[in-house]
């Protein structure tokens, strides 16, 4: 069985697009994902210290309703993926435990830069509010500046960045 | 004529049971695209995997064009559609933070989900990480919240920031992305390395 045979990258991109406009016309919202993991975060926040969550600046906003943070468009969305993910990898057999990385660094290695690059992605997207997909391309799809804008910086950064990180990749 | 969900007033499940088919087709994307693996969404960064490049502009000009389309046949209200708020410094600053994260962790949040899902232990550890990330965040929250909210500019869209047409825009943006295809196809050839590509 042969692993590899990814989509036709253009004809993976037109699916994607036909999902984006799916969201834009059913639901007037383009797709996220680092929302999902921040909702996630809230619920949690909100299950070990409801008193914190409260009176914090920051989560108090998603408890006004009083209905659960993850009762929400983008949590469901990323349960969705999952979904999504998990039926395309057991179709194209895919589907394994494994830590990918380059032969040359160790799985411990590998591990803690994928947790830091983690802390890093999702600290940055709540500032930009948006990641690749809820902010660049979600944002190009409306013409909102702000799509473009988040689009070249990311790019354009972990452009430079590569440069430093280059033996943890070839 | 949409948005549905909005002009047709439907319950709240309806958008929600949506929301998550949405995301079963997202995800369905991401996989097949090849995104649930880092070494090739590193790739792009290092010339020998572009994939990155194609998938992400062909979905955004689809998409693009499509409700564009949509909205010319009077199908869709655009004015109903959401466009993300520009906050200037934020925008950059966080895209900056990101793109370090982005190399480090070798996925980005919608990517790592993708891996996450078929098993990637990698992306699970990466996922945690931006728990961790997301909650550091709120908990900083008070102390950079100046630099979260100067310069904002509204949702600003780029026909009022450039003054030129959607439509005229829109065929600059699928000009710009055939030469960026044209690049890229190229790159993958000179910055080739089939040690890594093979394996993938």
């Amino acid at each position: 069985m042969n692993k590899t045979n990814y989509m036709n990258p253009y004809f993976a991109g037109v699916l994607l697009g036909l999902v984006l406009l799916a969201a834009m016309f059913l639901s007037g919202r383009g797709l996220g994902a680092s929302g999902g993991i921040k909702y996630t975060v809230v619920a949690l926040v909100g299950a070990i210290d409801k008193q914190h969550a409260m009176e914090s600046a920051y989560y108090s906003k998603y408890f006004e309703n009083g209905e659960s943070p993850l009762k929400n468009w983008l949590a469901l969305e990323v349960f969705g993926m999952i979904l999504g993910g998990f039926i395309s990898g057991a179709l194209s057999h895919r589907l394994k435990f494994k830590i990918e990385k380059s032969p040359k660094i160790s799985n411990n290695k590998r591990l803690l830069f994928a947790f830091l690059g983690g802390v890093f992605f999702v600290y940055g997207a709540q500032l930009a509010r948006g990641c690749t997909s809820g902010a660049a391309l979600s944002g190009m799809a409306v013409l909102s500046v702000a799509g473009f804008v988040t689009m070249i910086a990311i790019f354009g950064s972990a452009y430079i960045f590569a440069w430093f990180f280059k033996s943890l990749w070839i | 004529m949409g948005p549905l969900t909005i002009l047709s007033e439907f319950p709240e499940w309806i958008n929600l049971l949506i929301a998550f088919c949405i995301g079963i087709g997202f995800g369905f994307a991401l996989e097949q695209a090849g995104f649930s693996s880092s070494r090739k969404l590193a790739g792009m960064f290092y010339g020998y995997d572009t994939t990155v490049l194609k998938v992400f502009f062909t979905a955004a000009i689809v998409a693009l064009a499509g409700s564009q389309l949509l909205s010319f046949f009077g199908l869709l209200n655009l004015k109903l559609v959401f466009v993300n708020p520009y906050y200037m410094n934020a925008t950059i600053i966080g895209g900056i933070i990101m793109g370090a994260g982005f190399i480090m962790g070798g996925y980005c949040p919608g990517t790592g989900i993708s891996a996450l899902s078929i098993g990637k232990i990698d992306a699970l550890i990466f996922l945690f990480g931006g728990m961790v990330g997301a909650f550091l965040f709120a908990e900083t929250y008070p102390y950079i919240q100046t630099i979260a909210m100067e310069n904002y500019k509204g949702p600003m869209r780029i026909e009022e920031w450039m003054g030129i047409s959607p439509e005229i825009f829109t065929l600059i943006l699928i000009i710009a992305a055939v030469a960026l295809f044209w690049l890229a196809e190229h790159a993958e050839k000179k910055f080739s390395r089939t040690e890594i590509t093979t394996d993938l």
